[in-house]
C-alpha cells in the first residue's frame, strides 16, 4: 500500500508539472515521464496488457508526436497562443475543476458492493476462442466490432490528416527527408536497435494470444522502429500516393470486415467464428491486422505530405 | 483503502488537473496535453472499476481492460489529427 500511495503521488505531481510548465518542451517531457509511470500503475491495477499500451503508445508514441510538434511550434509559440484568462477566471476555474474532480472522487467512494464485473463469463467462454490471453480473448472475439471500429477510426484519422497536405505536395512525401551520417551515432544505433526492435514487436504480437502483449502494442513497436529508421536517414517516407502503401493500410480493415461478414455464413452471425476454428480465424485478422495498425500509427506520426510526389 | 479506491481517487485528482489545463492554458499544444490528461485520468478510472471486478482467477474484468486498449490508441488518433491541425494552422 506504502508503494501504491507512493506512486499516486509522483503521477499526480508529474502531471501537475505537465500542467504547470512555462515552457512547453518541458511540459511535454513530462508528459512522456507521466505515462511511464502510468504504465506502472496499470501494472499495480492487475492490467499488464494495458501497461504495456500505455507506455508505447500513450507515452512513446504520442509523446515523440508532441516533442515534434512543440520543436516545429517554438518559433511561433508566443503568438499561436489565444488570450491568457484573468485571475478571476482562473479562479473560476480552478472552483469548477475541483467540484469536478470532488464529483468523480464521490462516486469512487460509493461504488456499489459488490462490484459488477463481467470476467466469469469471459473466463466461461475463453476455451472456446482458443486464446488464453482474456484481454485479446474480449479484443478479438466477445467486442471484435469495437476493435474492428478502431481500426477504421485510426484509418479515418490518417485520411483526415492527408487531406490537410498543401496543393503542391498532394500525395506526396510526409515530413522532411533526413540523411545519415554514415559516421553518425544515430545511424549506428539505429542500425543496431531497429532490427532487435522488429523482433520484439512481432515477439510481442505473437505471445499476445496467451500472455500480456497483442496486436495493438506489437504494432505500435514495429511503427516505432520504423520512424526511428526514418528519423535517422536510413530510409525515406513513403510518398502516400503508391499502391502498395495504400494496400497495407487497408488490408487489416477488409480481411477483419471479410471475416465479420464470413461470420453470417458460418456462425450465424456477424463477427461470430466457428468454434473449431475460431483461433485460426483469429490469427487471420490479426496478422494483416498488426500490419495496418503498424503502418497506420507510423504515418500518422509522419503527418500530412510535404514534399510533392514526383520530385 | 483499498489499490482500486486509490487509484480511482488518483483519476479524479488527474481529471479535474487535466480539465484545468483545458482551460487556463492559452497555447493550443498545452491544451492538446492537457486534453490528454483527462484521457488518462477517465482511463485509470476505468482500471480501477476494473480491479474492482477481479473474479473467476482474473486480477481484474478483462472487458474494461480490452475498452482502455481501445481508448488509448483511439486518443493517439485523435492527438495526431489535433497536432496536424495546429501545425497547418500556424504554418
Amino acid at each position: 500500500m506504502a508503494f501504491d500511495t507512493g506512486l499516486a503521488v509522483v503521477v499526480l505531481g508529474v502531471a501537475v508539472w505537465t500542467i504547470a510548465a512555462r515552457k512547453t518542451v518541458a511540459a511535454v517531457a513530462g508528459f512522456v515521464a507521466f505515462g511511464l509511470l502510468l504504465a506502472l500503475v496499470w501494472v499495480r491495477l492487475a492490467a499488464p496488457d494495458v501497461a504495456l499500451t500505455e507506455a508505447a503508445i500513450g507515452s512513446g508514441v504520442t509523446g515523440g508526436l508532441l516533442l515534434g510538434a512543440a520543436t516545429r511550434l517554438r518559433r511561433i509559440e508566443p503568438s499561436a497562443a489565444g488570450e491568457t484568462l484573468g485571475i478571476g477566471l482562473k479562479l473560476a476555474a480552478a472552483v469548477l475543476c475541483i467540484l469536478v474532480a470532488t464529483g468523480i472522487a464521490a462516486i469512487v467512494l460509493l461504488l456499489p458492493e459488490p462490484a459488477p464485473t463481467l470476467a466469469p463469463q469471459v473466463a466461461k467462454n475463453l476455451d472456446r476462442t482458443g486464446l488464453g490471453n482474456p484481454v485479446t480473448a474480449v479484443l478479438m472475439a466477445y467486442r471484435a466490432i469495437d476493435t474492428l471500429l478502431e481500426v477504421v477510426v485510426l484509418l479515418l484519422a490518417l485520411v483526415g490528416i492527408w487531406s490537410l497536405a498543401p496543393d503542391r505536395a498532394w500525395g506526396g512525401f510526409p515530413g522532411a527527408r533526413h540523411h545519415a551520417d554514415s559516421d553518425g551515432l544515430l545511424a549506428f544505433v539505429a542500425q543496431l536497435l531497429v532490427p532487435i526492435g522488429i523482433l520484439v514487436g512481432i515477439h510481442i504480437f505473437w505471445v499476445g494470444s496467451t500472455a500480456p502483449g497483442g496486436e495493438f502494442q506489437g504494432a505500435t513497436i514495429l511503427a516505432a522502429m520504423w520512424i526511428f529508421a526514418v528519423m535517422a536517414g536510413l530510409l525515406d517516407t513513403p510518398a502516400v500516393n503508391r499502391r502498395w502503401l495504400r494496400l497495407l493500410l487497408v488490408i487489416g480493415p477488409a480481411v477483419f470486415l471479410a471475416i465479420g461478414l464470413a461470420g453470417f455464413a458460418v456462425a450465424g452471425g456477424f463477427l461470430a467464428y466457428p468454434e473449431a476454428y475460431a483461433k485460426v480465424m483469429i490469427l487471420t485478422i490479426e496478422v494483416p491486422v498488426t500490419l495496418s495498425i503498424a503502418a497506420t500509427l507510423a504515418l500518422l506520426v509522419a503527418g500530412p505530405p510535404e514534399r510533392p510526389p514526383n520530385g | 483503502m483499498t489499490g482500486a479506491t486509490l487509484y480511482g481517487l488518483c483519476a479524479a485528482v488527474l481529471v479535474g488537473l487535466g480539465l484545468f489545463g483545458l482551460i487556463v492554458h492559452p497555447q493550443p499544444l498545452r491544451m492538446i496535453l492537457a486534453f490528454n490528461l483527462i484521457g488518462s485520468g477517465v482511463f485509470v478510472l476505468f482500471g480501477a472499476v476494473a480491479l474492482r471486478g477481479a473474479a473467476a482467477g482474473f486480477g481484474g474484468d478483462p472487458v474494461p481492460q480490452a475498452l482502455v486498449i481501445t481508448g488509448i490508441v483511439v486518443a493517439f488518433a485523435a492527438t495526431a489529427l489535433a497536432v496536424a491541425l495546429l501545425l497547418r494552422l500556424f504554418r
